[in-house]
């Protein structure tokens, strides 16, 4: 395909790249909800958008990574790994200022052990990743429960400012968002270890047999999306003030859904970063859409399904013309 | 192979001997008619979800809107079944008509089922909500006459598990038409070269999962009584967790039905024989999380020796 292009115009180059579909679907959802508002309120619907879609970003490329090491590569513990990283982070704080960096340090430290211990149950014990994450999340579930304790600590005042302040009139968030996509992007496209982790997403058999070492590669991988998750859930405890076991309930089909509506091929070895960044903000924008359309949660949820499947029938026949 | 396959269906099968065992130990009086009910009780709704979710993964999809399914269907039996039994009938044919027609789809275009059903989730749950927003609806009478009925010998739970696991064994494992259906997930293209349309046997397929998913639905209203739209949301991964437990794969079309069921009954268990061990509630989540571990982990020593054999 990328032999091709070079001979394509502009247009159809950039028609040609999977991730502008997500944009495009995004920047009509956002049309939609100004044309109801005669384009009141701009601004602050982009700002919104960014702040919330920052999280389904972060954890949708987590989830990206792991989608892209092949056919039943998954990981369902994204909420339960949020929501114990947060817990344990604002309990360790526990509001006293300036601990920052101490509570993130702890909330990457979960993130790691959370996935060394999923990988280790698929690698050790060979369970299919679907299973093994899910049994693994009603453990790492329990672990917040039980540190919990129904308290709800406040995030370090700092924190929280950080969390919902704003730099360039761009929420800090989504900085954050930002960057770590930038950095998703390089590895994927200019670093060896992106390299591998497509080849064994495209074909694991083929991948180890050229001297790929898949197991290392499935084991960053599998860390690196608890790290993410772990992330999110650090900063979505601060910017919400404070961590609630249910926080990460709606992350887990959100971030399948941005992986796939961005355009990564479901079955891996393919991936996509502007594009789940595109998806992020899309997912926020048709509910911000449908909630000003004054639709109740019933009919805004068929109309989100419905508009899901949508894309997909719709990217897959792209896929099929080309 | 014979070896193996025998050795397949003992692992959930012992699974659910030791817990029952550990169970009656823990709390003898639980052996006896009345004990067992409750056990079980809950396990039929669970055991045909899990059957449903088989249907799908026996042709190597993977369905998460059973769940939402379930629930959807529990709300419609709550109310139209309910107030104008003819009606609900009808909205119920269409939900299975809609469940084949998303087969047919996600084969025709060939679209990730683990998107579509995504997509299907949040729509069943929306038509759920839409049709009752607050918890509420009733069970009709003959539903739960029929889930509540006192059979000699066994408790309805045991029977109803064994009536399940005995009619889907001679669809799926014994009949010719199940045979092909297996095939799809084992070989798509040997079906398609010998003739057969693997659109239309998806659509079967998933057509069989939207019935089964029906039926789980109206036995959890017969048991409850009543339904919300968020009744059932946890049977997607309870659903995925019995067939693997019950000895079926991802891929490959290899699905018990028998184990499926043996599965749903075993997760079942494990939640009342936590209750009984006094485990403080902060932990009860994570041990089921650490009992499916546990037999999984079983399963890889089963499959082991299946390999040697």
């Amino acid at each position: 395909m990328s032999t091709q292009s070079a001979s394509r115009t502009p247009l159809a180059v950039l028609i040609s790249r999977p991730w502008i579909w997500s944009w495009a679907a995004a920047a009509l959802a956002f049309a939609a909800t100004l044309g109801l508002t005669s384009g009141r309120g701009a601004g602050e619907l982009a700002y919104a958008a960014l702040s919330f879609g920052a999280f389904a970003a972060i954890v949708g490329m987590g989830q990206m990574l792991v989608i892209t090491l092949g056919p039943g590569n998954i990981d369902l513990s994204v909420p339960a790994t949020m929501t114990l990283a947060a817990t344990l982070a604002l309990r360790t704080m526990g509001t006293e200022p300036g601990t920052a960096l101490y509570g993130l340090v702890i909330a990457l430290a979960v993130g790691f052990c959370v996935g060394i211990a999923n990988f280790a149950l698929i690698f050790l014990l060979r369970l299919p990743p679907i299973i093994a994450t899910l049994a693994a999340s009603l453990i790492y579930q329990s672990i917040a429960i039980w540190s919990n304790r129904g308290l709800r600590i406040k995030p370090p005042e700092g924190l929280a400012e950080f969390a919902t302040g704003r730099f360039l009139g761009v929420p800090n968030v989504a900085w954050v968002a930002l960057v770590l996509a930038i950095l998703v992007w390089v590895l994927l496209e200019r670093l060896t270890w992106g390299r591998w982790l497509l080849a064994t997403g495209q074909n694991q058999r083929a991948a180890r047999l050229a001297g790929v070492p898949v197991e290392a590669v499935r084991a960053v991988t599998y860390v690196s999306v608890a790290i993410f998750a772990a992330l999110a859930g650090y900063l979505l405890a601060s910017f919400s003030g404070g961590a609630a076991l249910n926080m990460g309930t709606e992350y887990l089909l959100m971030s399948i859904a941005v992986v796939v509506i961005g355009g990564c091929s479901v079955a891996g070895g393919d991936s996509n970063v502007p594009g789940v960044w595109g998806a992020a903000l899309f997912m926020f924008l048709v509910v911000s859409m449908l909630n000003s359309y004054g639709t109740g949660a019933g009919v805004r949820n068929v109309l989100t399904g419905t508009i899901i499947i949508c894309i997909v029938i719709a990217a897959s026949t792209r896929r099929a013309r080309q | 192979m014979s070896f193996f396959s025998r050795y397949r269906i003992l692992l959930p099968v012992i699974s659910l001997a030791v817990l029952l065992a550990a169970t009656f130990y823990m709390q003898p009086r639980a052996m006896s008619y009345f004990g067992l009910n409750l056990l079980f009780n809950l396990a039929v709704p669970i055991a045909l979800a899990t059957i449903a979710q088989m249907m799908i993964l026996m042709v190597n999809d993977i369905d998460l809107s059973i769940g939402a399914f379930v629930s959807l269907v529990a709300c419609v039996t709550a109310t139209f079944l309910n107030d104008a039994p003819l009606l609900g009938l009808l909205i119920l044919a269409a939900l299975i008509l809609a469940y084949a027609a998303m087969g047919a789809v996600i084969d025709a275009l060939e679209l990730p089922a683990i998107v579509v059903t995504l997509g299907m989730s949040f729509v069943w749950g929306g038509l759920a909500l839409f049709i009752l927003p607050s918890p509420g609806g009733a069970a009709p009478g003959w539903l739960r006459t029929l889930m509540t009925v006192k059979p000699p010998l066994m408790p309805m739970a045991v029977v109803a598990s064994i009536l399940i696991a005995f009619v889907t064994h001679m669809l799926i494992i014994r009949s010719g038409f199940g045979t092909v259906l297996r095939g799809v997930g084992g070989n798509a293209r040997a079906i398609s070269r010998a003739g057969l349309s693997v659109t239309r046997l998806k659509a079967w397929a998933y057509g069989l999962a939207g019935f089964f998913g029906v039926l789980a639905g109206m036995a959890l209203v017969g048991l409850t009584t009543a339904a919300d739209a968020n009744i059932a949301l946890r049977y997607t991964l309870l659903s995925i967790a019995g067939v693997i437990l019950g000895g079926g794969e991802f891929t490959g079309g290899k699905v018990s039905p028998t184990g499926a069921v043996i599965g749903a009954l075993t997760l079942t268990l494990a939640a009342s024989f936590l209750s009984f061990l006094r485990l403080s509630p902060d932990w009860q989540i994570g041990s089921q999380g650490a009992i499916l571990i546990l037999v999984l982990t079983a399963r890889l020593i089963f499959s082991r020796k299946g390999d040697a054999a």
